[in-house]
């Protein structure tokens, strides 16, 4: 556990950072959210000309060769500007699916185009009747002479209505439920047969629901093991969950920034509100989740890549536990410490309200994790 | 498990409950169910059959031309309304403003406005906070000065929730700047159609438009605009909150969505099991249904006790509060990852099949905006300060 920047992650810090404070503001962003479109492409090519996009891809695939733990410094950045656009999905997901999964030219050529910012992905695997189970997959991919034909339906998929390649989980063999049989499937995103429902989510990021009859692709478009990919799946999730525990750490510290500045400057009885001690005693308990969801953002960092499952599982577990538990006493305390005005559509308060409520609901919540870790 | 009314009780309930069913139209329920936008056409619709009925104003007694209840019907009554999907009285005219014109308003002010109040032609808002006066109440700023027979209003209302639907509104305006904050308060009704009055919305971050702000220009109204003497409005404006503090407990609403809760997870499979059977969701579940059930007994006894709702109603607030929170985060861990999609109008001007399952549009919109329960009509630390006050401390 190093809690010392490196020279690179100085400089990511720096670059994210001043992004975030410069090109994404508030303002910005409500222009962001309410386009058509579920991100903005310009500033999808500007994080890729300041190589955000390639953090943990290979320098002679255009990216800087980093680690997870360069990434978590640019999350960080992500989730206190709230940013919408498709990184979760993209730069976490896709690229770490490609990193451990692919190989050749294949896995050159995709990572290069992420690098780039001319490919966007989404991870397609939870179902309808799934929720947070990753071994249950009802979608079939049924081999046909040298193709394979992918039918079913997936739900909630992050960053699917708009990527240009999704990687779809099909069963190739078993029962819905069996741990072996599973199988990754690197499909366009328009392909004849895909069907969209796209929409945002509470977080304002682009997903949808997305269904799959008879979609023919060749046998190439496999990735990974067949009927193997169920390990890649749950390392995936973990994955997600541990950026999204860095993304926390960023909103939960903006918001407490924001909400100790209002404590200091909304006067009511003739003071600042901050000087009642039960106002007082809210604060430090959302000041004291913070540090520990930050501590827990180590920890995720550390195991986020860890190949041993078991011990990444509990890991990343424990620390999405953690930060979800902090994510709900500092997103509610925020917005019931200023009131009235916290609960408005114009104040980013509530906004951070809703990233800290997605996050908890995304790759597996707080009853889910904690089972896990229990079970471990 | 149900409390253990009186005979005469449950035949009532059972009256009442009968009733509904009967002539709450089915598309208005499945609305309040689903946790929809309810019209003020809808409302009109189901206040008619109220007073087809005698039922409307179930607080209010016979000689305003309310039914009469007694305590125990009229708890009952409300439980069973909101427990069959009726939409729940609007607050403000029948449960706010009215026990204010019951105790202080004048023969002319009851008989203009108690009947049509009754009937909803008269739709209230409220203009108590400001920019500046939220939890300081008594620090508000909006001014009203004498001029020959009318009183000239100057001045900006925050939170008039309902006001774009209003066409009455009951406001504090300071009348004496000289006194001590609270001595120089005066309340005033008019109608909404005033010239000089402006509405601007207000969105909440569940993308809805509910509440306004709402700007006084010279607005002049008669003398007759005045409720009770000049300067006594604090007075007023406590009874009025006490009623108001005991209709937003909602706990015939809370129980209606404790059993959907129940109903939806016992839909919802989790690695092959119902969710209900789920141990760790279950006994949250029981938790709230049990601090529930704690406070259906407290409110009974709070209206058993009879005369003007004393620190219940404080108690009412903050708990009723806290399980109307709790109970809309059950709803968003039943939901899992179909929490996520977010759509404003909660699936009701969506043609499409619904993302998920039935009522899961209204999940999440419905959780972030009732983090408002704990805020509005006073806030939760206000009332424990209240409590903690009739304590002694």
């Amino acid at each position: 556990m190093d809690f010392t920047l490196t020279e690179t992650q100085s400089l990511l810090k720096d670059t994210a950072e001043r992004l975030v404070r410069e090109k994404y503001t508030f303002d910005e962003r409500k222009k962001i959210v309410a386009a058509d479109e579920s991100y903005s492409k310009a500033l999808w090519d500007e994080f890729a000309s300041l190589g955000l996009l390639g953090v943990e891809i290979d320098e002679d695939c255009g990216g800087i060769g980093g680690s997870f733990a360069d990434l978590a410094i640019v999350l960080e950045a992500f989730g206190r500007g709230l940013v919408v656009e498709p990184y979760l999905s993209t730069v976490v997901i896709g690229v770490g699916l490609i990193n451990t999964a692919d190989k050749g030219d294949r896995r050159k050529d995709l990572l290069t185009q992420v690098a780039a910012g001319t490919l966007t992905l989404a991870l397609a695997h939870g179902e309808p009747k799934s929720r947070y189970s990753l071994e249950h997959v009802e979608t079939r991919a049924r081999k046909d002479g040298g193709d394979y034909v992918i039918n079913g339906a997936k739900a909630v998929v992050i960053g699917g209505d708009s990527a240009d390649k999704l990687i779809v989980s099909a069963r190739t063999d078993g029962n819905a439920t069996d741990r072996n049989g599973v199988t990754l499937f690197l499909v366009d995103g328009n392909a004849a047969g895909i069907h969209k429902r796209a929409y945002r989510n509470m977080d304002d990021r682009g997903a949808a629901e997305i269904t799959f009859e008879n979609v023919r692709v060749p046998e190439s478009a496999v990735l990974g093991p067949v009927g193997g990919a169920l390990p890649l799946i749950e390392a995936a999730n973990d994955r997600g969950a541990a950026a999204l525990c860095c993304e926390a750490a960023g909103a939960m510290k903006a918001v407490n920034e924001i909400t100790l500045e209002y404590l200091k400057t909304r006067n009511q009885f003739g003071r600042p509100i901050g000087k009642f001690q039960v106002l007082q005693h809210r604060m430090a308990d959302m000041a004291m989740a913070e540090e520990q969801a930050r501590s827990m953002v180590y920890l995720a960092v550390d195991f986020a890549n860890e190949p041993d499952a078991a011990e990444r599982a509990q890991a990343i577990s424990a620390a999405k536990v953690q930060i979800s538990h902090s994510g709900q006493i500092v997103g509610r305390g925020a917005v019931q410490l200023h009131g009235g005005i916290g609960m408005t559509i114009e104040l980013v308060v509530g906004h951070y309200m809703r990233r800290l409520t997605s996050i908890e609901k995304m790759f597996g919540d707080i009853d889910w994790h904690i089972g896990r870790f229990a079970a471990a | 498990m149900d409390l253990k009314y009186p005979e005469r009780a449950a035949r009532f309930a059972d009256e009442v409950r009968a009733f509904v069913r009967k002539e709450l139209p089915a598309e208005i329920r499945d609305k309040v169910q689903r946790r929809q936008k309810i019209t003020p056409e809808d409302q009109r619709t189901w206040q008619r059959k109220l007073c087809d009925k005698g039922w409307a104003c179930p607080s209010w007694p016979k000689e305003y031309g309310g039914p009469g209840f007694d305590v125990m019907e009229r708890m009952i009554f409300d439980n069973i309304c909101s427990e069959e999907g009726a939409p729940s009285a609007l607050p403000f005219g029948e449960l706010m403003i009215s026990p204010v014109l019951f105790a202080v308003g004048s023969p002319e002010q009851k008989a203009q406005l108690l009947p049509k109040i009754r009937t909803l032609e008269y739709w209230f808002c409220q203009g108590f906070s400001e920019p500046g006066s939220g939890s300081d109440l008594a620090s508000l700023r909006t001014r009203a000065v004498q001029d020959g027979d009318d009183w000239v209003i100057n001045g900006q209302k925050m939170w008039t929730s309902g006001a774009h639907n209003a066409n009455w509104i009951f406001m504090l305006v300071r009348t004496n700047t000289e006194v001590k904050q609270q001595e120089g308060i005066s309340m005033f009704v008019f109608p909404m159609s005033t010239p000089g009055i402006t509405v601007r919305p207000i969105v909440t971050m569940d993308g809805e438009h509910h509440t306004n702000e709402t700007f006084f220009d010279n607005v002049r109204v008669p003398k007759t605009a005045l409720i009770g003497e000049v300067n006594k409005g604090w007075t007023y404006a406590k009874l009025l909150l006490g009623h108001e503090r005991t209709s937003i407990a909602r706990i015939g609403q809370s129980k209606r969505e404790l059993r959907r809760l129940k109903a939806l997870a016992s839909e919802i499979n989790i690695t092959g099991a119902p969710l209900m059977d789920h141990t760790p969701f279950r006994d949250r579940v029981a938790a709230v249904e049990i601090e529930l059930l704690a406070l259906e007994i407290t409110a009974l006894r709070a209206i058993a006790k009879g005369g003007s709702p004393g620190v219940e109603a404080n108690l009412l607030k903050v708990k009723g509060s806290e399980i109307q929170q709790k109970l809309t985060e059950l709803f968003m861990d039943a939901a899992g990852p179909y929490g996520l999609p977010f759509d404003p109008d909660r699936g009701l001007h969506d043609g499409n099949e619904p993302i998920g399952f039935d009522e899961a549009a209204s999940l999440g919109p419905n959780y972030l905006m009732t983090r408002v329960v704990t805020i509005y009509g006073g806030s939760n630390e206000i009332q424990r300060n209240i409590v903690s006050k009739t304590l002694g401390l």
